[in-house]
């Protein structure tokens, strides 16, 4: 198969990490070859955060460029468009419809655009999520991540049954039941 | 079948070094190198320290080498600057157990000050470097550079870079080399450079270094890919992916043992094919000594010294590929931010209500030079925040420095900070110092130090306490402690100090926010009766308050720690739990 790229992108301490921990599990439950890239350090403060995952047959390059993601997966919808152009022609972008404003935003350096999903609407395949909305009928509203990876599942290799079995493995014991049900969530959506 | 495990590649160097039979392992944090003692901590076969700096983890490395043992120390580029000192001789003196340096360079700048090249220290300090392309190799060479340490009698450089440092790739586990100690032996022309001793090691050194570049066609680490013989590439590290991935049918040298090169196993390639490319991030080090060899390549010509290579850009370079990609959209950038309750927000905060500039150094506490706090106007290297404050008292004199204080976090204080205090103390400095104790080294991702009261094992040892260290040990009188949040009395203590014609220390104390110990209070949230929508909370630029659209102003329940900053800014009692 031809190699897969698949970008999760969002703002620090959105558990991007989290989210490559579990594709990291996927990929090499499946027997694929594969690399993850992730940015740590100073743009974990709030910065903007962006992690790679390539798997196939052979994987050499850890990085995924512009116009070569198959599935762009984001967190938070300033950072869909700063990346959305990474994405391949036929490509899925999976956007959180969440707004975080940056410090140049806050102090009124900047303005946070309008309308920026019905913009990438009109130049990608689109999958629109309210996942905070949808953490909060869960009771916990640290699950969006994973809602967001449920919808973001049936784009990617995997079978439903994988998912279930590494994100039980990944994620604390406290929290594997409602990180379940998170994932069916999306899953469903 | 052996178990195989998605690794970083620092991950994967600690593995390396635990199969490697390493017994001691010495850092200081820094990224991208800090998850190497974070992981190498879990194998108990292995004591490992942080140390307080670079130079003295070097140094601890090569005692333990010295007593026979294999001994790994690690650290971010800019650390071996720190280092160098202890490396530069340990070059001549030799190895008795192998003797491993990890330098990891920051191509791209992602948490560093400077993108200098670790390889150009290594060719200096006359010392092999070997660089792995992928975990898989990270684990291997670290196997691979103990070996050539003892067989060469050198330390070896294991050069690795962020984004190798930061993939993580199929790494196959493998069991531990328990190497025998190596019994000790007095040797004092070889373990004492004094001149005598040290000309006798020089030539040796030299004697090393050449015998190594003849011998570098038979490592197994360099090896030819021969395929379609119109584009030859030499290349090293993480780059080798990137050619593989743009140049899928070129003939490539790849090379782990970059310094010294293999001159005769280069010369049969470079005859081998049409065109040869040079493919190294940063420094041209490869490149110009196969020049000088008269060898005809390309390489800087048409790639940067500057940050990170790609496929697509090699693409671009060497092939004139265009490619048909759309351009980014603009969008206001998002740079790092001190987070919400940042214990450094309410410092700035007060520094910039005084109007006070502030000699700045490495850590979280940069971000206090960037808006809305817009505070820190200097920032070099660890440490330098004290001594540059020094340095321009006693340039513009005492009028200079009359608006100006010191910030230096507690783990960099401990680093060199502490050196400078001496410094300004002796040679009759009135700075003021601001040390930022949130009782962690922050910015790296909490890690101990000698003024936490733990170490890198875990065990719970007695901490060196730092209102001590500077009242009682060096002796400056004006030591004195004050809470972060407490804004009064911080903002007091500051203007007293900086007031005052002597050194003082303020040790403003408050535990990052991040730190699991420090359990976060109740959110606040915004009494939308009482907010005349001012804005004066906003001031200090905490993520966690917004204006809407409508001018309201928000708190993001879910970002708050409750710190207070806000609270006690707010004239009209607004902000309430």
């Amino acid at each position: 198969m031809q190699t897969k790229n698949i970008m999760i992108v969002g703002v620090g301490g959105q558990g991007t990490l989290l989210t490559s921990r579990i594709l990291g599990g996927l990929t090499l439950r499946a027997g694929f070859d594969v690399k993850l890239s992730e940015v740590h350090g100073m743009a974990q403060r709030g910065g903007s955060v962006v992690t790679f995952v390539r798997y196939g047959e052979k994987v050499n390059e850890p990085i995924v460029e512009e116009g070569q993601a198959d599935v762009l997966i984001a967190f938070e919808k300033l950072e869909a468009m700063r990346y959305a152009h990474f994405l391949k022609k036929d490509g899925v972008l999976i956007v959180n419809d969440q707004r975080i404003d940056p410090m140049p935003v806050v102090i009124g350096a900047a303005e946070y655009p309008e309308g920026i999903i019905e913009d990438l609407e009109k130049k990608y395949k689109v999958l629109k999520i309210d996942a905070q909305k949808a953490a909060a009928t869960l009771g916990n509203p640290r699950t969006f991540n994973i809602i967001v990876l449920g919808l973001a599942a049936k784009h990617m290799d995997f079978s439903h049954e994988d998912w279930i079995d590494v994100i039980a493995k990944t994620v604390p014991e406290k929290t594997i039941e409602v990180n379940t049900k998170a994932f069916e969530l999306g899953y469903g959506m | 079948m052996s178990e195989k495990k998605l690794m970083l590649g620092n991950e994967a160097i600690a593995r390396g070094a635990y199969e490697a039979g390493v017994k001691v392992s010495a850092a200081y944090p820094g990224t991208p190198s800090t998850e190497i003692s974070e992981n190498i901590v879990k194998y108990d076969e292995i004591y490992a320290e942080w140390s307080p700096n670079e130079k003295v983890a070097m140094e601890v490395a090569i005692g333990a080498s010295m007593a026979g043992s294999r001994a790994l120390v690690s650290m971010k580029h800019v650390g071996v600057n720190v280092a160098s000192d202890p490396l530069y001789t340990v070059s001549y003196i030799g190895v008795t157990g192998g003797l491993v340096l990890v330098a990891a360079d920051d191509p791209g700048m992602y948490s560093s000050q400077n993108e200098q090249d670790s390889r150009a220290v290594a060719r200096a300090a006359h010392i092999p470097v070997i660089e792995p392309s992928d975990s898989s190799e990270a684990k291997e060479f670290v196997k691979f550079a103990f070996d050539l340490s003892e067989k060469y009698d050198t330390p070896v450089m294991l050069r690795t870079t962020t984004r190798l440092s930061h993939s993580q790739g199929i790494v196959e586990l493998e069991e531990r080399f328990e190497p025998i100690d190596i019994p000790y032996e007095k040797n004092i022309a070889k373990n004492v450079m004094m001149p005598g001793n040290a000309i006798k090691r020089h030539p040796v050194v030299e004697a090393r270094e050449k015998q190594m570049a003849i011998d570098g066609e038979d490592f197994p680490v360099n090896r030819i890919e021969m395929a379609d013989k119109s584009i030859g590439v030499i290349t090293s590290g993480i780059p080798y992916q990137y050619v593989k991935e743009a140049l899928p049918n070129a003939s490539v040298l790849k090379l782990g043992v970059v310094n010294p090169l293999p001159r005769k196993m280069i010369e049969k390639f470079a005859k081998e094919v049409d065109k040869l490319y040079i493919i190294e991030e940063l420094d041209p080090i490869i490149e110009e000594q196969v020049k000088s060899w008269g060898i005809e390549c390309t390489g800087k010509e048409i790639l940067t010294i500057q940050g990170e290579y790609s496929a697509n850009m090699l693409r671009k370079a060497i092939l004139g590929a265009e490619g048909d990609l759309t351009a980014p959209a603009q969008v206001p950038m998002r740079p790092p931010i001190l987070c919400p309750g940042c214990p450094h927000r309410a410092t700035f905060y007060a520094l910039k209500k005084l109007g006070l500039h502030a000699a700045g150094d490495i850590g979280c506490y940069t971000l206090g030079a960037v808006a809305p706090l817009g505070v820190v106007d200097t920032t070099v290297c660890m440490g330098s925040s004290i001594s540059t404050l020094h340095g321009m008292e006693k340039a513009g004199g005492r009028e200079f420095i009359k608006d100006w204080v010191a910030v230096i976090g507690d783990s960099t204080f401990m680093h060199t900070g502490v050196n400078s205090l001496i410094n300004m103390f002796y040679n009759q400095g009135t700075g003021t110092v601001l040390i930022l104790d949130n009782s962690t080294t922050g910015m790296t991702g909490h890690q101990d130090h000698a003024a936490t009261g733990k170490t890198l094992k875990g065990e719970t040892v007695l901490a060196v306490d730092l209102y001590k260290l500077c009242h009682d040990g060096i002796g400056i009188e004006n030591t004195r402690i004050v809470s972060a949040f407490d804004s009064e009395a911080l903002t007091a203590a500051i203007k007293e100090e900086v007031a005052r014609e002597k050194v003082s220390v303020i040790i403003v104390q408050a535990p990052c926010a991040l730190l699991k110990s420090n359990k976060p209070k109740p959110a606040f949230k915004i009494d939308t009766e009482k907010c005349v929508r001012c804005g004066m909370c906003m001031k200090p630029g905490c993520p966690a308050i917004t204006r809407k659209p409508d001018g309201a102003i928000a708190i993001d329940a879910t970002l708050c720690n409750g710190c207070g900053l806000c609270e006690g800014l707010c004239k009209k009692g607004a902000i309430v739990r």
